[in-house]
């Protein structure tokens, strides 16, 4: 009990203190997983309103390996990520691995299975609704997922914070293909897993406190902004 | 939407592209990030030759293996019969002795294996054999565990069992097992002294030299990996043997220990 009030008292200390390095590490953390979430959506958000507005042969087995790589255990990915990057591997010449670039591709490879799932379900659902009325309309299958997706869009969101938090919390990818550098690839979650190993664990919790906290307060915004927007069009 | 994100990735990308100054990746133990020697003694190296060292910490073995893969240019392990192996494969031209500390046998304060009443570490990891006391490895082909297995095999045992635990993690979260298991375990002496969780955990066996621990250090071989720094990767190396670079490892200390023993044969 006393290491966790002594953890508490630390993460405090911690942002008051306003530690150049803590905040190079979280405004790492938040480059990368905005920047791998922001690529997943890009991706996904099409992907999955076309899986659930197409019909086409093997459909059904697209929609459940999808699913299925909602659970890709990031630790195959960063070993992936790693033996494509590595400088003997086929993108060696790029230069990648250990750098934020690296990290990226790893939490987009975990993050983008997500997006596409949960857009794929919104959308079908969106689309049993509309079905009848853009059928009389004639529209295109292209206006059609467009249409659904723009209407969908408040919804989306869960999909797109389901990722940030799946690649906020994620250690195992980044450990592997950013190597944990001091000053050029540590983040949040690669920190704790350090300060565990020294011992630190009051330290390392601390930095778990700070990281829990950002994800509460990234949710709370995008609620608010949600709601904001969506009292804006519906009013 | 899209434009936002495009943005985001291209502002993303674009440091990448400018920040290819001069710097070098260091594949490296654990013990020696863990205990903070690389925090004390870089900055010294960065701020006389402006070379920045990239420090991957990860086990002996898992550093060698990244080295090969001409993922870094220096590597610095603890690992005589694995550095052999790497300098035989062509992958270094030679291995350079850098420092020495040695490894110890911690455990439960109250030491119900009795393994401080030992003659050496042999006949202590034979009384804890014997009455199965729980032990935990490393179990990750790291240059402690590859020591704790020659050990067990120099006692003639082959351990296995409900008491013998393979963590296949490193040194820190081993310890962390050991300590919440109540456990004994092997460890490097910094990493140990360096520890903020020993708890009532203490060093129960030490010296003799079976527990010697030589650290070493290599220089990938351009010939080998042409795509790497080679010049920056020699400074690097030749600064850690030479004077200046042996003292800052002398200077990283814990109260008057010193935790490394630099012991470069000079260069």
């Amino acid at each position: 009990m006393s290491s966790l009030s002594e953890a508490f008292l630390t993460s405090v200390q911690l942002i008051i203190s306003a530690d150049p390095d803590l905040y190079e590490i979280i405004f790492l953390s938040m480059r990368i997983t905005l920047s791998a979430v922001a690529i997943a959506c890009l991706i996904g958000f099409p992907l999955g309103a076309a899986l659930a507005v197409l019909r086409f042969p093997g459909r059904g087995t697209l929609i459940v390996l999808v699913n299925a790589l909602m659970g890709l255990p990031p630790v195959v990915v960063g070993l992936t990520v790693y033996l494509l990057l590595s400088a003997t591997g086929p993108f060696g010449p790029l230069r990648l691995l250990y750098t934020p670039a690296a990290m990226i591709a790893a939490q987009t490879i975990l993050v983008t299975p997500i997006v596409v799932a949960l857009t794929r379900q919104t959308i079908a659902e969106l689309d049993r609704e509309y079905d009848e009325t853009l059928r009389a309309m004639h529209a295109s299958r292209i206006d059609t997922i467009g249409t659904l997706l723009w209407d969908a869009r408040f919804q989306l969101m869960t999909a797109s914070l389901a990722g940030l938090g799946r690649a906020l919390a994620e250690v195992g990818a980044v450990m592997i293909v950013g190597g944990n550098i001091n000053h050029a690839t540590r983040v949040m979650t690669t920190s704790i897993a350090l300060e565990t190993a020294k011992g630190e664990l009051s330290m390392a919790l601390a930095l778990g406190i700070i990281l829990v906290s950002l994800t509460i307060a990234i949710n709370a915004s995008a609620f608010l902004l949600n709601s904001l927007l969506e009292q804006r069009v519906y009013a | 939407m899209i434009r936002r994100c495009l943005i985001m990735l291209l502002a993303t990308l674009a440091p990448q592209m400018a920040a290819c100054d001069s710097f070098i990746i260091l594949q490296s133990t654990t013990s020696t990030q863990n205990s903070g020697l690389y925090d004390s003694i870089l900055p010294r190296f960065s701020a006389e030759t402006g070379i920045e060292v990239r420090v991957v910490a990860v086990g002996s073995g898992q550093a060698l293996r990244n080295a090969s893969d001409c993922n870094g240019e220096v590597v610095i392990t603890h690992d005589p019969a694995a550095e052999a192996e790497f300098v035989n494969a062509g992958f270094a031209s030679r291995r350079h002795d850098l420092m020495r500390n040695d490894f110890v046998l911690i455990g439960p304060g109250d030491d119900p294996g009795d393994a401080q009443s030992a003659g050496d570490i042999i006949s202590a990891m034979r009384h804890l054999a014997d009455g199965k006391f729980p032990f935990v490895s490393r179990g990750d082909n790291s240059g402690t565990h590859r020591r704790e297995l020659q050990l067990w095999n120099l006692a003639g045992l082959n351990p296995a069992g409900s008491w013998y635990r393979e963590t296949g993690t490193g040194m820190g979260a081993t310890l962390n097992i050991a300590v919440g298991m109540n456990t004994y375990a092997l460890t490097d002496r910094a990493t140990w002294l360096r520890f903020g969780n020993r708890q009532h955990h203490r060093i129960l066996f030490e010296g003799g030299s079976e527990l010697a621990n030589q650290y070493s250090i290599m220089a990938v071989d351009p010939q080998r990996c042409p795509g790497i720094n080679a010049e920056a990767a020699d400074i690097f190396l030749r600064w850690m043997l030479s004077q200046s670079g042996q003292a800052a490892i002398a200077s990283f200390t814990l109260g008057d220990v010193i935790l490394f023993e630099p012991n470069s044969s000079g260069n």
